[in-house]
């Protein structure tokens, strides 16, 4: 982070971004839910150029016991990028950045699922990038929650994310690879919209004090835009007519 | 009662002084809904039935269940929750059930289908029984999955659904309450019919019209 050179125009004279967004709309975002059949819950999710598949188990016994709480369930997530999820091959193996990216999800996913009913078990998220375009955590995230929803795992509140950042000295919403590459700042948020709780918080740059909470607040808009994106997904399952309330 | 809501996690389904039941959580005044369901509020007290998720076991219950392993005291059984089944030795060798003379083998193996009733559900894993009238081992039919959340739909209001398939298919249908289903039937077309009409119960998330989309897998070639 930190302004890379690059030859895209981050931001023409019209506030047009380098993909024709304006600056404080969103990339397009489409989630299904229960796309897998083996699994207990899953979900796809395309968040623009991010293509990203969400499977969930359990909860279930875990193994290797000694991992097991008897006072709570566990949570357990695995993202992966598969090789060929970026322009250069990626090594399959499990790099720092996907344990790191793997524990930042867990943990925002924590607050909403409630894992002390489930003594002794663990619940798995598997989360597979099969294309990355930049911000591919918050859209993991997104998938994640509705994964969790569709294996009718309790939670509290869904789990939506949606990153917001700074490009060209303007805050933008939703920060695609090349602003994340070329930008100022990029962060990630993850949130609970109905218990108004933030569960992620990220930031990768520099940013004045003003700005951090005007990006924060921007981050929470396009949180709630993907909120309505995940209700749908599971309305469109569970509810095909869509709207009975 | 008040009309039902399709509620999601999160979703707020009642201000005011309620009593959160099943699958519903209090925030401050708010009661929230905690699964993918149907929300109902009835006598101050708000429920959520789930429409996706496991079984949760609860005493007295009939389920159905597959002997996944056992050991020198107990069987272990898969009864489609977040917790196996134990099916206990004493249950089957009676009280003088002894570990180096009796095989737990020779009753009750892997794969073996049982039908048992829930004995106990503590703090630990659910203790089954095959104590009482036809429980124990299930020797044939046919074995059908589905949601456990599907079960009080399959089975309809005085267990009306059920029966008209029974009626119409001349199967007999044992349902356990974990969303595991046995049928026996000597009328291949008939089984085939029941195994469609239950299938398509457990498929289905918009309840409307669904008796007579049952009726109209029934009534085919007929």
């Amino acid at each position: 982070m930190g302004g890379r050179e690059t030859d895209v125009v981050l931001l023409d004279e019209n506030g047009i971004r380098s993909d024709g967004r304006k600056v404080n709309e969103t990339r397009k975002v489409t989630i299904k839910a229960g796309v897998l059949k083996n699994a207990s819950g899953s979900a796809y999710i395309e968040f623009g150029g991010n293509k990203i598949l969400a499977g969930v188990f359990g909860p279930r016994d875990v193994h290797p016991k000694h991992m097991s709480n008897p006072d709570t369930g566990i949570l357990r997530v695995r993202y992966h990028m598969e090789p060929f999820s970026v322009g250069e091959r990626k090594k399959p193996a499990p790099s720092r950045r996907e344990i790191e990216i793997s524990k930042v999800i867990k943990e925002a996913l924590e607050p909403a699922v409630m894992l002390e009913k489930f003594p002794r078990t663990a619940v798995d998220v598997y989360l597979e990038i099969l294309q990355a375009d930049g911000g591919t955590r918050c859209a993991a995230l997104d998938a994640a929650s509705v994964a969790l929803a569709d294996a009718g795992i309790p939670m509290r509140d869904l789990v939506c994310a949606c990153a917001s950042g700074k490009a060209a000295d303007t805050l933008i919403l939703d920060v695609n690879n090349e602003e994340d590459q070329a930008g100022q700042a990029d962060m990630p948020i993850g949130y609970m919209p109905n218990l108004g709780k933030i569960t992620l918080l990220q930031l990768d740059g520099v940013l004045t004090a003003d700005e951090y909470k005007k990006c924060i607040e921007l981050g929470l808009e396009g949180c709630k835009q993907v909120y309505e994106i995940q209700k749908n997904a599971l309305r469109e399952k569970y509810f095909s007519s869509g709207d009975k309330d | 009662m008040s009309e039902s809501q399709f509620v999601l996690p999160g979703d707020v389904i009642v201000t005011g002084d309620y009593r959160p039941e099943q699958n519903v959580i209090l925030d401050g005044d708010r009661l929230m809904s905690t699964a993918v369901g149907f929300s109902e509020i009835e006598d101050n007290s708000v429920t959520v039935t789930p429409l996706t998720g496991l079984y949760t076991p609860k005493t007295d219950d009939l389920v159905i269940g597959k002997i996944v392993s056992h050991n020198a005291l107990s069987w272990e059984v898969d009864i489609n929750s977040y917790y196996p089944g134990i099916l206990t030795a004493f249950d089957i060798f009676g009280k003088d059930y002894s570990a180096s003379r009796d095989d737990l083998s020779l009753k009750l193996n892997t794969c073996d289908i049982i039908l048992a009733r829930i004995a106990n559900v503590g703090s630990r894993d659910p203790l089954l029984t095959i104590i009482g009238e036809n429980l124990g081992k299930i020797d044939s039919g046919e074995l059908v999955k589905i949601s456990p959340a599907k079960i009080p739909r399959l089975l309809g209001k005085h267990r009306s659904m059920i029966q008209s398939i029974e009626a119409s298919t001349n199967a007999t249908i044992t349902v356990g309450q974990n969303g595991f289903i046995i049928l026996k039937c000597d009328d291949s077309a008939g089984l085939q019919k029941a195994i469609t009409s239950i299938k398509m119960i457990g498929m289905t998330h918009d309840d409307a019209n669904i008796e007579e989309k049952v009726q109209n897998i029934l009534d085919e070639n007929n």
